[in-house]
């Protein structure tokens, strides 16, 4: 019997345009590009040059500090560009994809053998390791750490999010091979959640995973929240998180050698002319796509979801390690006197908009703030979203004023920008909470290395 | 709404930076705000917003206001009329207080405004709407027959020591409308307190003051002659006020048909402010709650011992007189003078109401106890957050030892 954690602080978004669950025309493109963007904490070294040619599997760019996390290719073909920008900073690696993908081949790899450095070396130089992401700072996982847990997320629960069960339908294999891969590199647990709220998943349960169950509220489905509820972490502690979404792509790694990041993306949001799923690989462009599925007359393209998701360009390139689309409308239109008016069709997670009298009405958000930003006013506004025990607004004022020691005290070790997010949402004087947290989380990163 | 737009559009280049007025561009930027929610869209973070902003927050609360506004305006007139015997409709006590009530209003927004604008444009920010609410507070908290200029006096100090010294609005110590109170209750003690000021008996020439005429309030009958002392002569006539039928009977001061500040005396309607406070989410009801409590507490103690008959008072009714209920819906619930903790809450609550019956009675100087409590209250907040945030360290710090 699993335990079951029920989450009551927190909030649904309700927006319309839910995926349905069909299949839309794979997606494929001639270019592909990999951003090192996507992985926070990273100084890229590459190892690559215009002209290379690549097999998918085969390592783009490593970190600087961390030599053993390599990042690779999700196809094969050759880099075209570097794109930098200011600074030289490098901003993409474009790559001209063949039109049959070839694969470096690491080799299958025995799960019977206990070997955790094997292990680590094959999640390592196939790409896959990339995929797990280490808390507290929430960068890509180094394999020479050490983690004392590893957390698999099997809830989708933010604005709009994938049916898991139609994401994983027919991975059992790669699925198991995965958790058993996990299950080598930690001493600790691997705990693999699931939504108790809806039908659970007979193939996220293994015999070497601890199940754990989260009904309620978003967020549910963030990974914090789950740690937070099973196991909190502490000063010191590693714990590794990985979506179960991404388990198949870590399966096939160990089942046959090969890293092949493909992914049943769902494509939803008020803007999407055809909502569903859609087959894609990481780094796939997307301008084809887009012009076909997605009304792109003032919408704003977000990978990911309204909360966490980062935003797409019209002819980008599908993000790291993200398995959905969300299309809503850009909100650059100004509102006459519309804080005073009753707001009977105002989103708003408190009662003080008449919205309130129609809980279950789902909405279509675009990106206005709705207001300019302002001081810290509102008192306990941030506790009604963030389902763990810490005083969020003290421990951001912590970090808006560098005071490393108190910020450890208040528990930053435990929180990610994206446990910040429903209260970004929700927060009155429309400050930039995540991107507070994540300067944080940096300035802590670099105190300690 | 196109024709508004293009009026802010055309003055914009005159106010911004190369502008020859550019000192006006936190005027030109909070009129334009208040008129057109800006389009300004997500770049970092979440995608979506609430609706919600500090401007809705504070309008609500202005919202909550408006009834015992309106009452003190009506009550400003009925007081008058009734000083010389005058006969007077509902409408006539109205308009008498409105035009007594409006001035004040103006004067107030006028000076704190003034100096908000000047800070905005020092510190390149835009004007915050925390004096939407402060600015209203203040005149309703005043008796009615201050001059406006110390009003004005009163708010620029408030606005300037009270909250821009600190940083401005989200950094202040203190409850900037209680301290521009304090400031006029010290500084011009005459026009603050006794039994002159709290209602206009400015009347037309020759009209007579009824006989019996006393236009003290509650507080300052009960502190200024039964406070005083045992066995002194005047308790009895004094008491007899507070008994049925009398001038400070339990209903009168439950429906606010009393002198004293213009916004105070209505408990009903300050009650049903409240209510909608803690209704739309925007006051809280930790705070309210323990405040009326710890209020209670107190007077009940006091009422126990009934050395004089101050203390003797029935609690809630000593709870109905003088700025209590004023004080717990909107002054102790400021969420930036306040406590900040949830934890926290209930005991700043508790002590300000506790504090505020305890001042009152035993300090007859100060009959107004509850503003000097929250003030202290305020000062004493980020102690009690301390202590509140402290409580979860150490339960990270055992959780870690334990590890």
């Amino acid at each position: 019997m699993s335990q079951t954690y029920k989450i009551r602080k927190g909030h649904n978004i309700k927006l319309i345009g839910d995926a349905p669950q069909k299949h839309l025309e794979a997606v494929a493109s001639s270019t592909y590009a990999v951003s090192p963007l996507d992985f926070p904490g990273i100084t890229p070294k590459l190892v690559v040059k215009a002209g290379t040619q690549v097999n998918a599997g085969d390592v783009l760019f490593y970190d600087k500090d961390r030599p053993e996390v390599l990042i690779c290719s999700p196809v094969s073909g050759e880099v075209t560009e570097i794109k930098r920008g200011a600074k030289r900073k490098i901003l993409q690696v474009i790559i001209l994809a063949d039109s049959d993908t070839k694969y470096a081949d690491h080799g299958s790899f025995d799960l019977k053998s206990t070997n955790r450095d094997a292990t680590a070396a094959h999640f390592a130089n196939t790409g896959v390791g990339a995929l797990i992401t280490s808390r507290p700072y929430g960068v890509a996982a180094s394999m020479h750490e050490l983690p004392r847990d590893i957390f698999v997320n099997g809830v989708q629960s933010g604005p709009l999010a994938g049916d898991l069960a139609y994401q994983l339908a027919g991975k059992e294999i790669e699925v198991a091979a995965a958790i058993e891969a996990l299950s080598l590199m930690t001493a600790g647990k691997v705990y693999v959640s699931q939504d108790g709220d809806a039908p659970s998943l007979e193939l996220l349960s293994h015999k070497k995973a601890t199940s754990i169950q989260f009904t309620g509220k978003h967020p549910k489905g963030l990974v914090g929240t789950q740690i937070a509820q099973a196991a909190p972490m502490n000063k010191g502690e590693i714990v590794w998180t990985v979506n179960a979404v991404d388990l198949p792509v870590i399966g096939h790694a160990f089942l046959t050698g090969a890293y092949a990041p493909t992914y049943l993306v769902a494509v939803a949001g008020s803007r999407a002319k055809n909502a569903g799923y859609a087959t894609m690989t990481q780094g796939v462009g997307l301008s084809s796509f887009v012009s076909t599925n997605i009304n792109n007359d003032n919408t704003r393209m977000i990978a990911g979801d309204v909360l966490t998701g980062t935003t797409l360009e019209e002819n980008g390139f599908l993000s790291f390690g993200k398995s959905q689309i969300t299309a809503i409308p850009e909100g650059n239109s100004t509102e006459f006197f519309g804080w005073v008016l009753p707001g009977f069709g105002k989103f708003s997670t408190n009662r003080a908009f008449w919205s309130w009298l129609f809980p279950n009405r789902k909405y279509d958000l675009d990106t206005n703030i709705h207001g300019e930003e302002r001081a810290f006013v509102v008192t306990g506004e941030y506790d009604k979203f963030i389902p763990m025990d810490i005083f969020p607004q003290q421990l951001l004022r912590c970090i808006l004023i560098g005071d490393v020691e108190k910020m450890e005290q208040l528990g930053i070790y435990e929180v990610l920008p994206e446990d910040f997010a429903l209260a970004e949402v929700a927060c009155t004087s429309k400050l930039p909470l995540q991107q507070i947290v994540r300067d944080g989380l940096m300035d802590l990163r670099k105190e300690m290395m | 709404m196109k024709f508004v737009q293009n009026i802010f559009d055309k003055t914009r280049p005159l106010v911004e930076k190369e502008g020859k007025r550019n000192i006006l561009y936190p005027l030109h930027n909070a009129i334009e705000t208040m008129a057109f929610v800006p389009d300004h869209t997500t770049h970092s973070g979440a995608h979506v917003r609430d609706a919600i902003d500090l401007k809705r927050t504070m309008i609500t609360v202005i919202f909550a206001m408006v009834p015992a506004l309106l009452f003190g305006m009506w009550n400003i007139g009925r007081l008058h009329y009734g000083a010389f015997g005058e006969e007077s409709t509902w409408l006539d006590n109205f308009l008498f207080g409105a035009l007594k009530m409006l001035p004040l209003i103006t004067v107030t927004y006028a000076a704190g405004l003034g100096v908000e604008i000047f800070f905005a444009w020092k510190r390149n920010h835009a004007v915050n709407e925390g004096f939407l609410v402060s600015g209203l507070l203040i005149p309703m908290i005043m008796p009615v027959d201050i001059p406006l200029w110390m009003v004005a006096v009163s708010t620029i100090f408030a606005v300037l020591i009270g909250k821009e010294v600190f940083g401005g609005t989200g950094m202040n110590l203190l409850n900037p409308a209680l301290t521009a109170r304090a400031f006029a209750f010290f500084a011009y003690p005459t026009w603050m307190s006794g039994d002159q000021i709290w209602i206009n008996t400015n009347g037309e020439e020759g009209a007579q003051l009824v006989d019996g005429y006393s236009g003290a309030t509650a507080m300052g009958e009960l502190a200024t002659t039964v406070g005083q002392g045992l066995n002194n002569p005047a308790t009895e006539t004094v008491m007899a006020q507070f008994g049925s039928g009398g001038t400070y009977s339990m209903m009168n001061t439950f429906l606010g048909l009393i002198p004293g500040s213009i916004g105070e005396t209505s408990a009903l309607l300050i009650l049903l402010g409240g209510l909608f406070l803690v209704f739309k989410g925007v006051g809280s009801w930790k705070i309210m709650l323990s405040f009326l409590v710890g209020g209670l507490v107190m007077a009940t103690i006091f009422n126990a011992f009934a050395v004089n008959e101050f203390m003797g008072l029935n609690p809630i009714h000593q709870l109905l007189i003088g700025g209590f209920m004023f004080g717990m819906v909107f002054m102790a619930t400021d969420p930036v003078s306040g406590s900040q903790t949830e934890t926290g809450k209930y005991i700043y609550g508790f002590l300000a109401g506790f504090f505020g019956i305890m001042i009152r009675v035993f300090n007859p100087a100060y009959p107004e106890g509850i503003m000097l409590a929250i003030l202290f209250m305020n000062v004493m907040a980020p102690l009690i957050d301390h202590y509140v945030v402290e409580s979860n360290i150490k339960r990270r710090s055992k959780r870690l030892a334990n590890a």
